[in-house]
């Protein structure tokens, strides 16, 4: 079992002739993912690493009945891939794309609202994987081993490294979720823990949170209300440098959350442990 | 990127907001002709980063030759690692009341937020904890931007009904930055209502989205260049690196910028510091990495170099052959270690041992050795 993405997912790819579309959808493919098609506007009605490419998603969801999406395109053109995707029918949409306006993606959050059933994940974020079964994104697929852990992160790498430990250690993961670093993104750390929670086969949690917003807050304010995953978080980033503040605005609204402190106490007072280092996750987990 | 007071203002004038009198002056000749012409002045530092006052970079100027020694003093000084590189010589106002008009990103609603109190001036973080009622809040919609009578609301909610007119006016000009200039934050404040009635930017500060600076070309080579910046980011920066400068004596090499900071971590965790940090992105190509280590090793406070790399399918012998290189093209004499991990990880840990380069099994390892190393190297 797992969250969000199983062997039943029919997958797109929106940019799928570009190098990293292709590279990406082809590692997919690799490892067992429903891909049934691609856009790529101009290039509807061709073949491309063997899947039909669509000029618009309307006509891929329509010929295909994908439901989930992988978005590789560039950053001028993602916040519009999202909202395509959205009101083309798809429920689960995964970009990928780093550097899109915060202005565009705050319009985007916006416009989903219009489209409840539409999970969006990331922008800016690898992805997520089902290991043994199918992903969507740039999470390498060998480091990663099917069990009982399911992993939520907001960064790229420290998932790889924590995954690889954990795979290392013969405990296997349920779903890996990278849910990205930018300040407006799609799902939150609160929204993948409450899948999790509903998911039988997860009986464990990793949290990987780092400095910034306040969204580790909340998800330690979810957990407090009583969980039935043995969960372990860790923050990265306690000895960043402040950012060299300017004015006043973002503290009127944030106060003191934020910080790597205020996170981990948040996460301890609901019970939680708190590795200090990502060597100890495994260690607490257990 | 962060605009400078002066740049800030030159915004909002050019949407029609009013500022001051005032002129930039690089030398202290340039702020003396900068009061011959505008009379009494405040002479402001231009740093992008709060607390200048308290830092001593404003002085009031009655005359030239004091405007001269004021800015003598204040060009050229340092406020929290910014130098100063010229300053902002205003006509100060006859001040009635001060206002706080702002608006940033709030992360956790995922929508801009727009703010305005009555109590404007140095204490509003103040202001926000113990009176928040006082802040009067909206969030626009962000396709549309915020209406009239939002703004109304607004202006009502904050106590400033008398003032409806002329500040529903000056948000609507403000907001226009969102859209034409991806700004995420916008300060005024104080906004000033001098004795006369008139409501002008007293201060101004402005951040505008660098995700959004291919479609803002001409702000960044209007703005981009004034500030001299750290050197050492500079030169990263033309290599396509992400580079942090900071001030300890290792020298930090990652991939992502979350390994970078757990790695950081580490480091202070074994007892050392961080000289500087650089983000080498996906994958670990030799031509980046060797980029990489040319310019943390520019910053001569570096005694020792830790690398922490996680390869996933990046092959660790073939980082290994890079890095070694590297550092033989660059005639690297510090110590350096390097935590590898991905595919064939062992080979790639045995040709570094070949070549005189400390692997570590793990991150933590890693950093403990890179810390005693260079506790030695410092003897």
């Amino acid at each position: 079992m797992s969250i969000l993405l199983d062997a039943s997912s029919r997958v797109i790819v929106q940019g799928i002739t570009g190098r990293e579309g292709t590279f990406h959808a082809e590692q997919m493919q690799a490892m067992g993912t429903r891909v049934v098609g691609g856009t790529s506007p101009g290039k509807g009605g061709t073949a491309h690493i063997g899947v039909p490419v669509f000029n618009t998603v309307a006509d891929a969801v329509k010929a295909t009945d994908a439901n989930a999406s992988g978005i590789f395109v560039p950053p001028p053109f993602a916040a519009d891939a999202i909202m395509e995707a959205a009101a083309s029918g798809i429920t689960l949409i995964v970009c990928i794309t780093e550097g899109i306006p915060i202005q565009e993606m705050i319009k985007v959050k916006d416009f989903l609202r219009g489209y409840p059933a539409a999970r969006l994940i990331g922008a800016n974020c690898p992805g997520l994987i089902t290991p043994g079964v199918a992903k969507i994104g740039i999470i390498p697929q060998n480091i990663t081993s099917s069990g009982p852990v399911g992993l939520v992160s907001r960064s790229g790498t420290l998932t790889y490294e924590v995954a690889s430990a954990l795979s290392a250690s013969g405990l296997g993961q349920s779903t890996i979720v990278g849910i990205g670093g930018d300040p407006v993104l799609g799902l939150t750390f609160r929204d993948v823990i409450e899948l999790f929670e509903q998911d039988p086969a997860t009986t464990h949690l990793v949290v990987i949170g780092e400095i910034g917003g306040s969204d580790e807050e909340r998800a330690a304010e979810l957990l407090a209300r009583g969980s039935r995953l043995k969960t372990v978080a860790f923050i990265s980033g306690r000895t960043a440098p402040e950012g060299k503040r300017m004015g006043h605005a973002g503290a009127i609204i944030s106060g003191n959350r934020g910080t790597a402190k205020s996170k981990e106490e948040a996460f301890r007072k609901a019970g939680v442990a708190v590795a200090e280092t990502t060597d100890e996750i495994v260690g607490l987990l257990r | 990127m962060k605009l400078l007071e002066y740049q800030a203002k030159e915004v909002l004038a050019s949407l029609g907001i009013a500022i001051p009198p005032g002129k930039v002056a690089r030398t202290p000749d340039e702020a003396a002709a900068a009061c011959a012409e505008l009379g009494p002045v405040a002479v402001k530092a231009q740093v992008p980063v709060g607390g200048r006052g308290k830092a001593g970079g404003i002085k009031l100027a009655r005359t030239p030759d004091e405007a001269r020694a004021a800015a003598a003093q204040i060009i050229g000084m340092d406020i929290k690692g910014f130098k100063v590189p010229l300053v902002y010589c205003e006509t100060a106002l006859e001040i009635d009341r001060e206002i706080y008009l702002g608006f940033t990103v709030d992360r956790d609603a995922r929508a801009n937020i727009l703010m305005l109190s009555a109590k404007g001036g140095m204490e509003i973080e103040q202001v926000a904890e113990e009176s928040p009622e006082s802040i009067a809040r909206l969030y626009p919609n962000p396709w549309r931007g915020p209406l009239d009578f939002e703004l109304t609301q607004l202006v009502y909610e904050a106590g400033l009904g008398e003032l409806a007119r002329p500040l529903t006016s000056l948000i609507k000009k403000l907001y226009r930055a969102i859209p034409e200039l991806d700004a995420v934050t916008a300060e005024i404040n104080p906004l000033v209502v001098t004795k006369s009635g008139e409501v002008i930017a007293g201060d101004a500060k402005l951040e505008v989205d660098e995700s959004a600076a291919w479609r803002h070309k001409d702000l960044e080579q209007r703005y981009g260049g004034v500030l001299e910046g750290d050197p050492f980011e500079v030169e990263a920066k033309k290599l396509g690196l992400t580079y942090v400068s900071l001030d300890g004596e290792i020298g930090i090499i990652g991939n992502g910028a979350g390994l970078c900071m757990s790695t950081l971590d580490l480091v202070q965790r074994a007892g050392g510091h961080a000289a500087n940090f650089c983000d080498i992105g996906g994958g670990a190509k030799a031509e980046v990495v060797q980029n990489a280590l040319a310019v943390i090793l520019m910053n001569p406070r570096v005694r020792g170099v830790l690398m922490n790399v996680f390869g996933g399918i990046t092959r660790g012998d073939e980082v290994a052959k890079g890095l070694v290189a590297a550092r033989d093209n660059l005639k690297m004499q510090l110590p350096l270690v390097v935590r590898l991990s991905g595919t064939r990880e062992a080979e790639g840990r045995k040709i570094l041992k070949e070549n005189g380069i400390e692997p570590g099994a793990n991150a933590w390892e890693a950093a403990q050795k890179i810390v005693e190393l260079t506790r030695v190297a410092a003897k």
